[in-house]
């Protein structure tokens, strides 16, 4: 996976403009941080992560911000921090937020693999970097695709809840 | 283990089934009440429960709010407001308001919010409701989902930020400037998603209006929830909008609760502006006074509600806006812009050469109508990150009120304490508003 380095304080405005609020998420795609990196909704490829600056994903509680993400593709983002709303709905809707104190050290570019569980990062040179734990219903929301697969399942087998 | 609990903690072990609750662990809490509107609601919720087979858990417990694709500008806006209204009526939902406001300020207008309430809202400034002494935190549309198919939600408990204010505030000062010193000092994020108790005697002096503007930007704080304790002045504001005899004792910290203070002295604080383009780029107004200005903008849950209205008019009474000015007033709901317009209010502000704007969101998302491109607002809302009001060539300031007042007079950023002096203080009492 290859990191796309962003600044501090990513906003949801810029992931998921307003204009594009009444239109799918294909056009929101289209515009998705077009006003930080404009090439990146052209270049960006299946896999790559975002790797961003303290309080990524602050303002708004539109879903798309997060969604829009999942929806390119991305396999997750790596910042120290982010909105406490945005860290809910991108766990709901599928999409892997790790908390990486040192995100700040990783390149722009560069390739990366990613260890949600143990909470590891290894970098194109080898090294790591560890990440705060998740709690694992979370982990295991963006596993199964977010909540309203887990819904899904659970309303075709209605078992246990956890 | 001490037995003192902060207001958070005891909102969140009633809604959780318990005596009492630890921050740091997760809880499941039962929801009083589900907020949302047409964005964020129905055409989100619609079609995911129709895949499901789901439906709500309580109707009872639902309330819809279309605010921001109202007055439907073009089509999609009015495909969208159709969702919801065809899927109100499918549904009979009991409480539903369209075209009467924004869902912050028509929510607890009708009643619906009271302290000790456990409450979502489908919208980030859902905070607002915590002004009430009510547990309210925004959420997205699929964590809606998740509540409205159970009634139920995952919640860490808080720690408690205590944000204590003590003295008084001069005349022509806001919670607004209260609001942006606290952004200029903590930043975005430095609510880091826990409760933010707002508390001091200048917080209990504030007429319930202010004190949903601090609820309200909580959101900006980074914040989940943002508390005042309710008292007498919650007691009686309630009573006035359909919700008599109201129990509030037990809904207040502890003394000795757990929780970090930070302590603001009201007296000493000047009208605080947010420059271009975050809410926690605070500086005093006196720093900004050169500041040419071609839009000023009151509007939205954050800054048009019936007390911002009278706030804005105390400034323009008698007076006319810069002729190069354009200033624009969209209130917060509908009740407020009629008692505006009963008390002379909305006169005044239409004499001084406002230009009145429907009840609803409007510019300040940049969902319905837009700020010009290149200009220089003072926007009393409350976010102003670039591109947001849908102008990305646009320097979008906030303000108070007051502040977007006086300088749409002086066509600069200006203060509006000077603008102020001599004039009576009237209309703090926020009657049927």
């Amino acid at each position: 996976m290859r990191a796309w380095k962003l600044p501090a304080d990513v906003d949801t405005d810029q992931l998921a403009p307003g204009a594009t609020m009444k239109h799918s998420i294909e056009v929101t795609a289209r515009h998705c941080l077009e006003s930080v990196r404009p090439e990146f909704a052209r270049a960006v490829r299946p896999g790559d992560v975002l790797v961003a600056g303290p309080h990524f994903g602050i303002g708004s509680s539109r879903e798309q911000a997060a969604s829009v993400l999942v929806h390119m593709g991305l396999a997750a983002v790596i910042a120290p921090s982010y909105s406490g709303l945005y860290f809910r709905n991108a766990f709901n809707v599928g999409l892997l937020l790790l908390t990486c104190p040192e995100a700040g050290r990783i390149d722009d570019g560069e390739a990366l693999a990613v260890d949600a569980r143990a909470g590891l990062i290894t970098r194109a040179d080898g090294g790591t970097l560890h990440c705060d734990p998740i709690p694992g219903f979370l982990l295991d929301m963006v596993d199964e695709g977010g909540l309203m697969a887990q819904l899904k399942q659970r309303s075709t087998q209605p078992t246990e809840r956890p | 283990m001490s037995s003192a609990a902060t207001l958070a903690q005891k909102l969140v072990a009633r809604a959780a089934g318990r005596d009492h609750v630890v921050s740091g662990e997760i809880v499941t809490c039962r929801v009083d009440l589900a907020m949302f509107h047409d964005s964020s609601g129905p055409r989100r919720l619609q079609p995911m429960l129709a895949e499901l087979g789901a439906q709500l858990w309580d109707k009872n417990k639902v309330v819809l709010v279309i605010d921001h694709y109202v007055p439907e500008a073009d089509d999609e806006s009015r495909r969208i407001v159709h969702i919801a209204r065809d899927w109100a009526a499918e549904q009979r939902l009991p409480h539903v308001y369209d075209s009467q406001g924004i869902c912050h300020v028509v929510v607890p207008q009708h009643g619906h919010l009271r302290p000790g309430m456990f409450c979502v809202g489908g919208d980030s400034h859902s905070p607002t409701g915590g002004a009430f002494g009510a547990y309210m935190f925004g959420i997205g549309a699929t964590e809606m989902l998740g509540v409205v198919t159970s009634g139920e939600i995952w919640l860490q408990v808080p720690e408690t930020i205590f944000m204590q204010w003590n003295g008084r505030l001069a005349d022509g000062v806001s919670a607004k400037d209260m609001m942006l010193a606290m952004l200029g000092r903590h930043g975005m994020n430095g609510g880091a998603y826990q409760a933010v108790e707002y508390c001091g005697d200048a917080v209990r002096a504030l007429g319930m209006q202010e004190r949903m503007t601090l609820a309200n930007m909580s959101a900006e704080l980074g914040a989940q929830a943002g508390l005042v304790a309710p008292d007498e002045t919650t007691r009686a504001w309630l009573a006035a909008h359909g919700a008599p005899q109201i129990d509030t004792a037990p809904w207040h910290s502890d003394e000795h609760a757990p929780g970090v203070r930070y302590t603001f002295d009201a007296g000493t604080l000047a009208p605080q502006v947010a420059l271009p383009h975050s809410p926690a780029n605070v500086c005093g107004v006196d720093e900004l006074a050169a500041t040419r200005i071609d839009i000023a903008y009151i509007g939205a849950c954050t800054g048009a509600k019936l007390s911002d209205l009278r706030a804005a008019a105390r400034v323009l009474e008698g007076r006319r806006i810069a002729s190069h000015v354009q200033l624009m007033v969209a209130p917060a709901s509908v009740r407020d812009a009629a008692q505006a317009e009963a008390e002379g209010v909305m006169r005044t502000l239409l004499d001084a050469g406002a230009t009145l704007l429907p009840s609803a969101c409007g510019a300040c998302a940049g969902y319905g109508s837009s700020i010009p491109e290149g200009s220089t607002v003072v926007s009393s809302t409350a976010r102003n990150f670039k591109g947001r009001m849908g102008a990305a060539t646009a320097q979008v300031y906030l303000g108070s009120p007051f502040t977007v007042a006086a300088s749409a007079v002086r066509g600069a950023i200006s203060d509006a304490r000077e603008m102020l002096a001599g004039r009576a203080q009237t209309g703090t009492g926020e009657g049927l508003s």
